[in-house]
């Protein structure tokens, strides 16, 4: 049996759970999270929205399948450091290259071992996400006076502008693996290797860009589409990405964005964005569609929430027309999703690309394509009608592309189809 | 949707006798549903022939017929009670069969009373081997594969293509007659010539063998708006071969990654759909090419099954309950999560600890039974055991089984190694015991993988509770660091006794003198993470599928609503490390 090294986990405000070293040696500091999901460690580890954040796994064995290629989100680990209760001492499954010991080693992920996991959540759950330190190694022997210090000096996460850290520093193109129907131009604010999947498989060529890309920059692209992505962080703290995304809006260009993307559509139309106290990070959430009734099993990993009024329809405060909360956790009626009626926008706070997680909410990347294709219908009519100074393309060519996506509801066809029908 | 206002009076079928395969699981599933459809105000009529059960107590529903379950008697009570409705899917098969039954003859027609829980088409489409497998291809999964031969050289070109070995079955035999595994062409040659001697239609059915592949259940709930929740997913330790009732299982599902367990939800949901199980739960077992990770359905239940059982006490949902509620029409997200209170039923249990259940047998009285496990379920009882990891659960379950040699020993071992081995490879009573003291032996996890098709994880994790015993006897004295270590591998202190040459009572001082104490967690189907969790059950219980009013064994209630059957001796609390408080028989055996 491998000796058993002793390491703690400290948390800011003074609890202590001691446990056994595991993965790198050494002390890493974070905001201490708890992740539910029963399956899928390697593309929690992987998901670059898990940056800055020391992450429990509840499920107690973790490492039983190893770790393969085909299932990282991006291409290394993010999670500042990883707690488990029994790690996997054996490989098996037919698909792993590695064991997941070897990879938290060989990058330097320092992790705790044989921790009451359930008592840590507990903790979060009735204190809230906090600040937390794992000590190991040499570290480990460190005064417990001199280790809270430590924890207590790591930086925060609200206000945290943690984007630059997790994208990619130069563009890069994935061809559409379907019948192309157009671009999509994500704004890599931590993209996962499923939402990329998911949207070339709908047709797409995806240009993934830096999360410091200009409007003129995106725009030079000529996207049929714009996709912020999930990613770490305070939304607050994203002025950069919330004009950027009105320049977006402003100009048409249809939009759809997960998560931290959810986030700064919702700030982007001037509602305010809080902090959870212990935030949603697993794969069994039950989210409500509200629009048509069905409950989805999603996977969730937010820290930070929309506030926007959960009943009916209201006028967005920054002037893009109305907006609507289109979607609900009904565990706790957080916001999950919200859409925009009169210009082509809408996002989700959950994981429809899952990995890990249920397949559930799929189907709202297949909206997303619906919208893109009726936008660009609408703007083809409308160009074709330009002459007829009643509709201008503008007006035009978002609203339709909504409709035509299912996201208003009621309304009756929109003048631009007649007219350019009638051209 | 909420409940439907047709419905004021609902005939529940009940299971009928106790049998080995269908047992007291069928009960509480039935006394949930009474239960529930009264509370709901709706008038419940009871059919169930055997007396010896808890739903034919007084109280439990308006009217009880303690009547044969034929149509006949079905026909006279729903003349008599003029129901609006038959609830079938909680007896168990035998209310399958009788609800189809009665369809067959008209009875249900005649007098206007509509099936709820699972209408005729979809029960059929789940029996119906054709039509489950073309559903099963129309949902984009896999069933074996199968050829029809009429002549031994057409057999051979078909077995090129299956692979060796494979199962021969002659078409309308009875009994399985003729039937078997050809490991050979020399083999396949001679059981096809018989086969098609004994088959009237001269034909035989070819399929590929899934015997050692992984065995791997989901259970499913969907309401009629169709939203699908998976409640639990449960892995055999056994490979296929041996009946999931006598296999040892775990919960939840332990060496899958996630796209390997979401293809399986994918597939789950898009047969529950296709199958059209309006509301209500179903079970849908799996299995697993270890090596490729090729997936074949074996086959679904569209009603709740023994495995739902298993499944509602270790996540904390109560599967009949809420199918008794769907059944009456209200939405999963209308019904409330019953052990936080605050969430609603729409959501997938997530286990921060594992579930054990190992089978209990009677083979002494059996005498002249075949003790060989097969696809034919053969154990009398079960014990289940949850546990902060799965040694705990294991040794904990072991443990319940009540039966002298059911625990891991360390004593030196009589037998060679190569002995032990070999009796490994035949799935028997008792084969996870010689498992362990074939590894303790000396044995390798990949002589014993070869041998038993047990997962190389499940073995390792035997490995680990053999490495822990060596420590402890090797210790030079039992502290409180080392007991620790023991309780968290679900040691007894009459196992540490052994190990150390002491009695269980002075194992048992030593550790309270030390302070080391178990603790208790509760089963609050969220991991943790939701505020208002109530406290529920998590005992280790044995439970005996003849009746335990009869043996007057230990009963147990598997109903996580801590209001269920005051006759259980559940909704207490205990060890999540061990049981200990109590001279439990279970740890004076180990």
């Amino acid at each position: 049996m491998r000796a058993r090294e002793k390491a703690v986990l400290v948390l800011e405000d003074g609890r202590r759970f001691s446990g056994q070293a595991y993965g790198a040696r050494g002390r890493t500091f974070g905001e201490a999270v708890f992740a539910t999901g029963m399956t899928g460690y390697q593309e929690t580890i992987t998901d670059p929205s898990y940056a800055g954040q020391i992450v429990l796994q509840t499920a107690p064995h973790i490492g039983n399948t190893g770790v393969n290629d085909e299932d990282p989100e991006s291409s290394r680990i993010w999670v500042a450091g990883y707690v488990v209760r029994d790690p996997s001492r054996t490989v098996s499954n037919h698909r792993a290259v590695r064991s997941l010991d070897d990879d938290l080693e060989t990058q330097g992920v320092v992790g705790i071992s044989g921790i009451d996991t359930r008592a840590v959540t507990r903790h979060l759950r009735d204190k809230g996400a906090m600040r937390a330190g794992i000590f190991s190694g040499a570290d480990a022997d460190l005064e417990a006076h001199d280790q809270l210090g430590l924890v207590r000096e790591s930086p925060e996460m609200t206000g945290s502008h943690l984007s630059t850290a997790v994208s990619t520093p130069v563009l890069y193109t994935v061809e559409a693996t379907a019948e192309r129907i157009g671009s999509v131009a994500i704004v890599d604010l931590g993209i996962k290797a499923a939402t990329i999947r998911a949207l070339a498989e709908r047709g797409f060529d995806v240009h993934v860009v830096p999360e410091s890309v200009t409007a003129e920059e995106l725009f030079a692209l000529d996207p049929s589409a714009v996709f912020y992505s999930n990613g770490p962080g305070d939304p607050g703290a994203s002025d950069d990405h919330v004009e950027l995304l009105r320049a977006v809006l402003r100009r048409g260009t249809p939009f759809f964005g997960i998560c931290f993307g959810n986030q700064l559509l919702g700030r982007a139309l001037g509602f305010g964005t809080y902090k959870l106290p212990f935030g949603h990070r697993g794969i069994n959430q039950p989210v409500l569609d509200r629009r048509t009734g069905r409950v989805e099993i999603t996977a969730h990993n937010h820290g930070f929430a929309v506030d926007a009024p959960l009943d009916g329809p209201v006028e967005t405060p920054a002037g893009f027309g109305r907006a609507e909360v289109t979607h609900v956790d009904l565990n706790d009626d957080v916001v999950e999703g919200i859409a925009c009626l009169d210009i082509p926008a809408f996002s989700v706070q959950y994981h429809p690309e899952a990995a890990a997680g249920p397949h559930d909410s799929q189907y709202l990347f297949d909206r997303f394509r619906d919208m893109v294709l009726a936008s660009q219908r609408s703007k083809e009519e409308a160009i074709a009608v330009e002459a007829e100074p009643q509709v201008t393309p503008r007006d035009a060519s978002p609203r339709q592309g909504a409709e035509a996506a299912g996201l208003t509801s009621g309304t009756e066809p929109a003048a631009p189809t007649q007219t350019g029908k009638d051209a | 949707m909420p409940k439907r206002d047709d419905i004021r009076s609902v005939l529940v079928i009940g299971s009928g006798p106790i049998v080995i395969g269908q047992a007291v699981e069928f009960d509480y599933s039935g006394t949930q549903a009474c239960r529930v459809l009264r509370e709901e105000g709706v008038r419940v009529i009871l059919v169930n022939s055997n007396p010896a059960t808890i739903m034919t107590d007084p109280d439990f529903a308006d009217a009880t017929y303690v009547e044969p379950i034929t149509p006949a008697v079905i026909e006279t009570i729903i003349a008599k009670e003029k129901p609006d409705a038959i609830l079938p899917t909680l007896g168990g098969q035998t209310a399958l069969n009788a609800a189809i039954a009665l369809h067959e003859q008209g009875i249900l027609a005649k007098y206007g009373v509509e099936l709820i829980g699972a209408k005729v088409e979809a029960i059929r489409k789940g029996e119906d081997r054709q039509l489950f497998k073309d559903l099963v291809i129309q949902a984009g999964a896999e069933v074996a594969r199968s050829y029809i031969a009429h002549t031994v050289e057409e057999a051979l070109g078909y077995a090129e293509d299956l692979g060796y070995p494979l199962v021969v079955r002659p078409s309308f035999t009875m009994g399985g007659l003729g039937s078997g595994f050809a490991y050979t062409p020399e083999e396949l040659r001679r059981i096809v010539g018989d086969g098609l001697h004994s088959s009237p239609t001269a034909e035989v059915l070819l399929e590929e063998s899934i015997l050692g592949w992984k065995e791997y259940e989901l259970e499913l709930m969907r309401d009629q708006a169709d939203n699908t929740v998976v409640v639990c997913s449960i892995e055999n330790v056994d490979p296929v071969g041996v009946h999931t009732g006598d296999s040892i299982t775990v919960a939840p599902a332990l060496t899958l990654t996630d796209r390997e367990y979401q293809r399986l939800r994918d597939i789950g949901i898009d047969i529950i759909r296709l199958v059209g199980v309006d509301t209500g739960g179903c079970n849908i077992q799996f299995a697993v090419e270890p090596s490729t990770g090729r997936i074949i359905v074996i086959e679904m239940n569209p009603r709740v099954s023994r495995s739902s059982a298993l499944a509602s006490k270790a996540t904390g949902f109560p599967i009949a309950k809420i199918a008794a509620k769907l059944a009456i029409g209200y939405r999963l997200d209308e019904i409330p999560n019953d052990i936080t209170g605050v969430t609603p039923a729409s959501f997938e249990p997530t286990l921060d600890y594992i579930v054990v259940k190992v089978p209990r047998f009677a083979f002494e009285k059996f005498p002249a039974a075949d003790a060989r496990l097969t696809t034919t379920m053969k154990s009398v009882g079960e014990a289940m055991a949850i546990g902060r990891n799965y040694t705990t659960a294991l040794q904990k379950a072991l443990r319940s089984l009540e039966k002298r040699g059911s625990s891991f020993s360390w004593t030196p071992s009589t037998e060679a190694v190569a002995t032990l081995v070999e009796r490994a490879s035949i799935p028997t009573d008792g084969r996870i015991v010689t498992v362990q003291r074939a590894l303790f032996a000396g044995a390798t996890v990949e002589q014993l993988y070869e041998a038993t098709g047990i997962d190389p994880w499940f073995l390792d994790q035997i490995v680990l509770i053999n490495e822990i015993a060596a420590e402890i006897a090797a210790a030079p004295e039992l502290d409180a660091d080392l007991l620790r270590l023991a309780k968290g591998h679900g040691f007894s202190d009459a196992q540490l006794g052994e190990l150390r040459g002491l009695g269980e009572a002075e194992v048992r001082a030593v550790r309270h003198a030390l302070g080391v104490r178990p603790v208790y967690k509760t089963v609050d189907t969220c991991a943790g993470s939701s505020r208002r969790s109530r406290r529920t059950t998590t005992r280790p219980t044995t439970r005996r599928r003849r009746s335990s009013r009869a043996t007057g064994a230990r009963s147990s209630s598997w109903a996580p609503d801590p209001t269920a059957s005051g006759r259980a001796s559940s909704s207490t609390t205990r060890a999540c490390t061990r049981r200990s408080r109590s001279p439990a028989p279970d740890s004076r055996r180990s």
